[in-house]
């Protein structure tokens, strides 16, 4: 059952070329590790995927994933778990970590879960500090705003 | 000492009067510090907790990909001390103090070069003070020094104001080591250090050719933000182990001052006893007399 699971996985994987031989032997879990220097969301928790927007990009990254470094930029990190719900945290910058051995740990510098950022409160920051022109917390609340927006 | 003072004072027992009143003074106040630095202690362990996941996670990079400068060529090397402004707190400073010495030591054996940054003020009088010496005073070694540290727990902004200082010295290092006091318990901490390297030792290791599509901006941006991790790492530990081993030293202040305090009062008793002996006895040989 292991197989077949994994093998459901990694097909999508090897059809992009990207894959290393010898992946099919690594893990089929993602060790994830996402953490602010304050508290700790995930340690080595085992997840389905985890969405991240970097300064490249918006990344998917799934189990098996090619092993990358990456900084974060302010936005939404969203993390699929096994059992198929999913868990949205605003970070504000950050690194991420995609290791050879499928374990990934993400460090944010600061990270919220969506439903602790109150959209009133993110709105009206968002005007005084495109008054004020700041330039930070522009790109942090001017995310904020984006993303209560999206949802 | 202790016998002289206890010769005298058995002749005057104000002297010993006025010893076990300032002991008494002494114990109240180590016992406040004591609590002071429990209180300290227990928050800090709180904080230490996902610090903790956090900084192994920063440095899960250089474990996971063997990251190793390139041995023999001549490097330079950093170290950075983690420690505190505040003494009264055991070996905390001198430890750190004593591995950056075996470092540089070491390291100048080999014909490296090394500079040290200092987090810290007890560090660098410690250290000040042994540069001073022939064997070191033609180097300059230090690099920066970091003040007020240990009165307010340390957050993420000090360690990213330290390592933004020390990025802008332009100090061009190849690799280094963050020097701390790992916690263990509340009455044992040991020294440790965490490897820090520079971008181009990182981009020019082996087994960087994994990890797919890195240019050097990501990388220089991801390296900054690992320096600040891993000073922010070595930070948290060296608190909470500051704060047990003061946590400990003022316990024992206080126990050897409970102890000093019994003998003394003895001591005064003995005294007071004897002198109030001799008027008897010379009362009475008076009053035999007449």
């Amino acid at each position: 059952m292991m197989a077949a699971r994994f093998l459901r996985r990694s097909i999508p994987v090897l059809r992009q070329a990207r894959c290393y031989a010898d992946a099919p032997s690594g893990s089929s879990q993602m060790s994830f590790t996402f953490a602010s220097p304050t508290q700790v969301y995930f340690k080595e928790a085992s997840v389905k995927q985890v969405d991240v927007p970097t300064l490249t990009g918006a990344f998917g990254i799934l189990p098996a994933h090619v092993p990358t470094l990456q900084v974060l930029r302010p936005g939404v990190v969203t993390v699929f778990n096994d059992d198929g719900s999913a868990a949205k945290f605003f970070v504000s910058s950050g690194s991420i970590t995609v290791n050879a051995d499928s374990s990934v740990q993400l460090l944010a510098e600061e990270a919220f879960p969506l439903d602790q950022l109150d959209v009133a409160a993110a709105k009206a920051n968002l005007e005084k500090a495109q008054s004020e022109m700041a330039s930070a917390s522009d790109e942090a609340a001017r995310a904020e705003a984006i993303v209560k927006a999206l949802e | 000492m202790f016998a002289r003072t206890s010769s005298v004072a058995s002749i005057f027992p104000i002297l010993v009067t006025i010893r076990l009143k300032s002991i008494k003074n002494i114990q109240k106040i180590t016992k406040s510090m004591k609590m002071v630095a429990a209180a300290k202690y227990a928050r800090a362990e709180r904080q230490l907790k996902p610090a903790r996941v956090y900084g192994n996670g920063a440095v899960a990079l250089y474990e996971k990909a063997e990251i190793k400068a390139p041995e023999g060529v001549a490097n330079k090397h950093l170290l950075i001390g983690v420690s505190s402004d505040r003494g009264l707190c055991g070996a905390v400073h001198s430890n750190v103090a004593k591995a950056i010495k075996a470092k540089i030591a070491t390291l100048t054996g080999e014909g490296k070069e090394v500079m040290v940054v200092n987090v810290g003020d007890k560090l660098r009088n410690i250290l000040g003070f042994l540069w001073n010496l022939v064997y070191y005073h033609d180097n300059n070694y230090l690099l920066l020094s970091c003040k007020e540290v240990g009165r307010k727990p340390p957050t993420f902004t000090d360690a990213s104001i330290v390592a933004t200082e020390l990025l802008n010295m332009g100090y061009e290092f190849d690799q280094g080591a963050v020097i701390y006091n790992r916690f263990r318990s509340v009455i044992s901490y040991k020294t440790d250090e965490k490897p820090i390297f520079s971008i181009d030792t990182v981009a020019n290791s082996e087994n960087m050719g994994i990890y797919d599509d890195i240019d050097a901006d990501v990388l220089r941006n991801y390296q900054e933000f690992a320096l600040v991790n891993i000073i922010y790492f070595g930070l948290k530990e060296s608190t909470t182990s500051e704060q047990s081993a003061r946590m400990t030293a003022m316990d024992s202040a206080s126990k050897n001052a409970s102890e000093m305090i019994d003998k003394l009062t003895l001591t005064f008793n003995r005294t007071r006893q004897a002198v109030i002996t001799k008027e008897l006895i010379e009362i009475i040989s008076g009053a035999a007399a007449l």
